[in-house]
């Protein structure tokens, strides 16, 4: 073996990078299957109630129309539920939700002809309004994926009233919606009862298993195919309505399908993060170590199927404190379902979390970092279990060296000119699993080796490290393997979510590398065994961010000149993509902390700025130096490659980290997602 | 998106007389706002005619000293005009704080005067807008708003002007110069937007049948010490939460000559009167400056949610004016 063989932890450029740059990477809306027609979405113009009646007439008399499809003529659907199931029924559950769709020869005329489709309703009264005291709130069974709604340790009342410090503080955070580069689109054909779908998707394995049990097929019968994604964010996790309609239309016509969700759309079809209403009670001794945590969340879910965000869980094994309370309460609304965005739960739990830590180091007066070092836990609070490894410490001592954290002014201290400058600081985390996955080898004899495995590439560099990881196995050159991936043919897989892709997959893919070293010809492995957790360790990522923002005295602005990341996230693979699924993190914490926020209309139960103009994501200007380090750690009880996930954690903590430095900047506390000039102008 | 005809035209006369055959006609200039309202369903018209290939394309100097900037003229290419750089800055940094480079190489000079507002309402055709559908009702008023008007809106229209642009053309005394079917007219910019009143489908003065040729600045020494400043969360390509054309000239403490207009505000670009007069020779101080705000701005009615603009207004033009004083 030379050491030249081994690439893991080599920054190996993306192999398919040359293919997107120069457009030749086929996405989901660019498959041409002959005969292809296409499909435009009808969406309700009501909050509540039902269609009336579809008059399909004009639209049908467009030349090159061939079909209206509405809840009359929909074919059934024998397993649809919830938001699958797609013109099942003619009620209206959220403004937005699909009524009809137009099939036409040509995407224009199947526009056109969407237009022309006249819907009347049976309007009913619609509640869209997320409120602390809505009477509807609920208790849900359980919190995504499957954690208790509520927790309680010790005596969180007694603790906070007998501490020397508390903060008791209500955090918010607003509707955002997923906007990946790529919105999502589905090419449904259907040959001899068998349903092909191209479709871009974070796990084309789940997506042909939920679409086969929506049409009742054998599951054999979906095949799901996935080439190249252009971002999902977690909006692409599960398959979404316009999927289960391609496939309706596909049939209905007895021709492809191809149905592309606009910008627009994807405000109401594609998922979103629910917005959050959260109280956070801290309790500490004289010597700033925490006696009580509270964290009691509200949100919101549809009245279509419940979405149960876990936002609280992330305080249950945070920070040590002897007393501690978790609660979640949801209330159903008439909007769409709320769905996974980007660490769904962590990022806005952390919001609150890690602004109210900045609000107790204040407080008690010492420096934040150090506060968060004092109570550092040794054990997981939660479950008692030991950390199979934890760093937030090394990344916080780092951290504030690397940033010049020393350098941090007193509170409103520090003038540049009109600006008014601050640093902030707060910790990062994210559970470190994986999954079962199966994964298909074969030696070519010539020494080459091809893969195939259903996982999903969403422009994470997952293709690339999963070739990395084989060929470091195998010990032989990068060009000597090939791993195919983005089908669902190639079986059971974890999808690209829960920063549990590269981890699952790799794991297979090294049980397949071992069967070939063995010297079989043909390897077929399944994790499902070696994948459950044998040592019950607690597993996580962690990380600590550092902002400088600059606000501008006069009008409220803020801008990010420089961030920095540390993270420990065990062995990094590729510390070239790595640094992108960190850089990448940071900049949507930065986004959510700044700018994103669907604005709801409570009358028309609408959600307005439903376009990348008034839905603002950063442009390069507003993103400063960011800086992403990682501590040295290996963590081979997640995984043999002794790497944890990092799709999710560099958008943990960001937004506290943010509202954090802008307090330091102006000794305003905003505690209300985003940071506007609006909420600041007064103020400063 | 419907169906239309595309027609090029060669000349004035042509352009006019091709937009006047057909009711709901529009004239194809860069098409940034037109195509995207067309795609949304807000605008179906029948036809468009295509005015890129007049002859509206060039920067000429005219006799008093002042330019003539043709219709046509690409935002980018007005942008780097060396003469706008020099003689009316503000300008030159209004265009380029408004939009995207790609989309300022496409955008017309006339185009940007006449794109509609970013109401999130008027964009929705599921939903009532009296700008869009007379008399249907404005939910903005009620609704989201805040980033709509403070000045000069009506019960009828909340709606704000969305150009930078056109905010230094009404600070620079700028004169828009239109040719309909009976010959040519000039309009002051000032008075071509309208308010909304009681007629918010119009955004402007312009006649169905009109097509804007150029758009001339006069001579204006005090306009070459201008600044252009846009607030905006975002720091590029995003629209003005408020925005301030000023110029100011002083001589020995004393302001001489000022221009001022604000964006943002105001169904139209808001030409600051007020302001000016309490500035006009009185002394170059933060007093002075917070009291022409204050002039101007005590006209504002905030909506439930809009009243930081009022704040936003005040801040940016004081510290505008001290910057160009200094």
């Amino acid at each position: 073996m030379s050491t030249a063989t081994r690439t893991l932890g080599s920054p190996v450029e993306r192999i398919e990078g040359r293919e997107k740059v120069a457009g030749e990477a086929v996405y989901a809306a660019e498959h041409d299957p002959e005969r292809v027609v296409h499909a435009v979405i009808v969406q309700a113009a009501i909050a509540k109630g039902s269609v009336a009646s579809v008059d399909a007439g004009e639209a049908l008399r467009l030349p090159g129309v061939l079909g209206v499809l509405c809840a009359e003529n929909a074919p059934e659907l024998p397993g649809g539920e919830g938001e699958l199931a797609v013109l099942q029924s003619p009620g209206v559950a959220y403004r937005g939700q699909i009524v009809a769709a137009a099939i036409a020869d040509t995407l224009e005329t199947a526009r056109h002809a969407a237009q022309l489709v006249r819907v009347t309703y049976e309007t009913a009264a619609h509640d869209v309004e997320l409120h602390a005291g809505h009477p509807r709130l609920y208790k849900p069974d359980k919190v995504n994926p499957n954690f208790s709604t509520d927790t309680e340790e010790g005596d969180v009342d007694a603790a906070l009233g007998a501490a020397e410090v508390t903060v008791d503080e209500i955090y918010t955070t607003p509707a955002q919606h997923n906007n990946p580069m790529e919105p999502h689109a589905t090419v449904a054909v259907w040959e001899d009862g068998d349903l092909r779908l191209y479709d871009s998707t974070q796990g084309a394995w789940n997506a042909a298993q939920a679409i086969a049990k929506v049409f009742a097929l054998d599951p054999g019968r979906v095949r799901v195919i996935s080439q190249h994604v252009g971002g999902g964010f977690g909006s692409k996790g599960t398959p979404r309505p316009h999927a289960v309609l391609a496939a309706m239309c596909a049939r209905y016509v007895g021709r492809p399908v191809k149905l592309a969700v606009t910008r627009r759309q994807m405000f109401t079809l594609t998922g979103y993060r629910t917005p959050t209403i959260q109280r956070i009670r801290l309790g500490a001794d004289a010597g700033a170590r925490l006696q009580a945590i509270a964290h009691d969340v509200i949100e919101q879910t549809s009245t279509v199927q419940e979405f149960a965000e876990q936002t609280a869980v992330v305080t249950r094994m945070l920070y040590a404190a002897p007393n501690r309370r978790t609660t979640h309460r949801l209330v159903a609304l008439d909007l769409p379902t709320p769905s996974w965005m980007r660490a769904p739960g962590e990022c806005p739990g952390m919001f609150a979390l890690e602004s109210a830590l900045d609000e107790l180091a204040i407080a008690c007066g010492i420096d934040p970092v150090e506060l968060r070092l004092r109570n550092e836990p040794e054990i997981d609070p939660e479950s008692g279990n030991p950390f199979s490894t934890r760093n937030l410490v090394a990344c916080l001592r780092d951290g504030a060296a690397r940033f010049g954290w020393t350098d941090r002014p007193g509170v409103r201290s520090r003038r540049d000119g009109r600006w008014m400058v601050g640093m902030g600081v707060a910790s990062s985390t994210y559970p470190a699993r994986r999954a079962a996955a199966t994964a298909h080898a074969t030696a070519a004899g010539d020494g080459t080796y091809v893969f195939r495995i259903s996982a999903a590439d969403i422009g994470t560099g997952a293709r690339t490290v999963l070739t990395q990881i084989a060929a470091d196995a195998l010990e032989v050159p990068l060009d000597r393997v090939r791993v195919e991936i983005g089908d669902s043919d190639a079986g059971q897989a974890m999808l690209a979510g829960g920063s549990m892709g590269t981890s699952s997959w790799g794991a297979a893919i090294i049980e397949a590398c071992a069967g070939l070293r063995a010297g079989e010809p043909e390897v077929h492995v399944d994790t499902a065994e070696s994948a459950r957790e044998a040592v019950p360790f607690a597993r996580h990522a962690f990380g600590a961010q550092f902002v400088e923002v600059r606000v501008d005295a006069d009008t409220g602005e803020v801008r990010i000149p420089r961030a920095l990341g540390m993270f420990a996230c065990g062995r990094i693979l590729n510390p070239l993509t790595a640094r992108s699924q960190f850089l990448g993190g940071m900049t949507m914490g930065i986004s959510m902390a700044l700018f994103e926020e669907t604005i709801l209309d409570p009358v028309a139960g609408a959600y307005m700025n439903s376009d990348l103009a008034m839905y603002h994501v950063p442009t390069n200007a507003d993103i400063g130096e960011i800086d992403v380090g990682w501590v040295a750690e290996e963590d081979t009880t997640v995984n043999p490659m002794g790497a944890k996930g990092i799709g999710e954690i560099g958008i943990v903590g960001t937004a506290a980290a943010v509202a954090n430095a802008v307090y330091n900047a102006t000794g305003v506390r905003v505690r209300d997602l985003p940071i506007t000039p609006a909420k600041l102008v007064g103020r400063l | 998106m419907r169906p239309f005809r595309y027609e090029r035209v060669g000349d004035d006369l042509g352009a006019v007389t091709a937009i006047a055959a057909t009711p709901g006609a529009r004239f194809l200039g860069g098409g940034t706002n037109l195509v995207d309202l067309m795609r949304l369903g807000v605008e179906t018209p029948p036809v468009l005619i295509d005015v890129t290939r007049l002859p509206h394309d060039r920067i000429d100097e005219l006799d008093d000293g002042g330019l003539r900037i043709g219709a046509g003229v690409r935002n980018s290419d007005l942008a780097a005009d060396p003469r706008v750089r020099a003689h009316y800055r503000a300008l030159a940094e209004a265009l380029l704080a408004g939009a995207s480079g790609q989309l300022r190489n496409q955008a017309t000079t006339a185009g940007n005067l006449l794109q509609r507002t970013r109401c999130a309402y008027f964009q929705d055709v599921s939903q009532p807008c009296n700008k869009r559908t007379p008399g249907s009702g404005c939910p903005a008023r009620q609704g989201e708003h805040r980033n709509l008007a403070v000045l000069g809106h009506s019960e009828h229209c909340v709606a704000t002007h969305p150009s930078d642009m056109a905010v230094a053309l009404a600070a620079f005394d700028a004169v828009v110069r239109v040719v309909g079917p009976v010959g040519g007219r000039e309009i002051p910019l000032r008075d071509f937007h309208r308010l909304p009143q009681d007629a918010p489908e119009r955004d402007t003065v312009l006649g169905p049948d009109e097509l804007i040729v150029a758009v001339d600045l006069p001579l204006l020494p005090v306009a070459a010490r201008s600044r252009y400043r846009k607030v905006r969360e975002r720091a590029s390509f995003a629209f003005a939460l408020v925005s301030v054309a000023a110029a100011l000239d002083v001589v020995d403490g004393e302001v001489r000559d000022v221009r001022i207009a604000f964006g943002g505000l105001a169904h139209k670009p808001w030409r600051a009167h007020a302001a000016e007069a309490v500035l006009r020779g009185a002394a170059a101080n933060v007093a002075t400056f917070t009291d022409a705000a204050e002039a101007e701005l005590s006209a504002a009615r905030p909506l439930r949610d809009n009243a930081y603009k009022v704040d936003l207004a005040r801040n940016v033009l004081v510290r505008t004016l001290e910057e160009l004083a200094a």
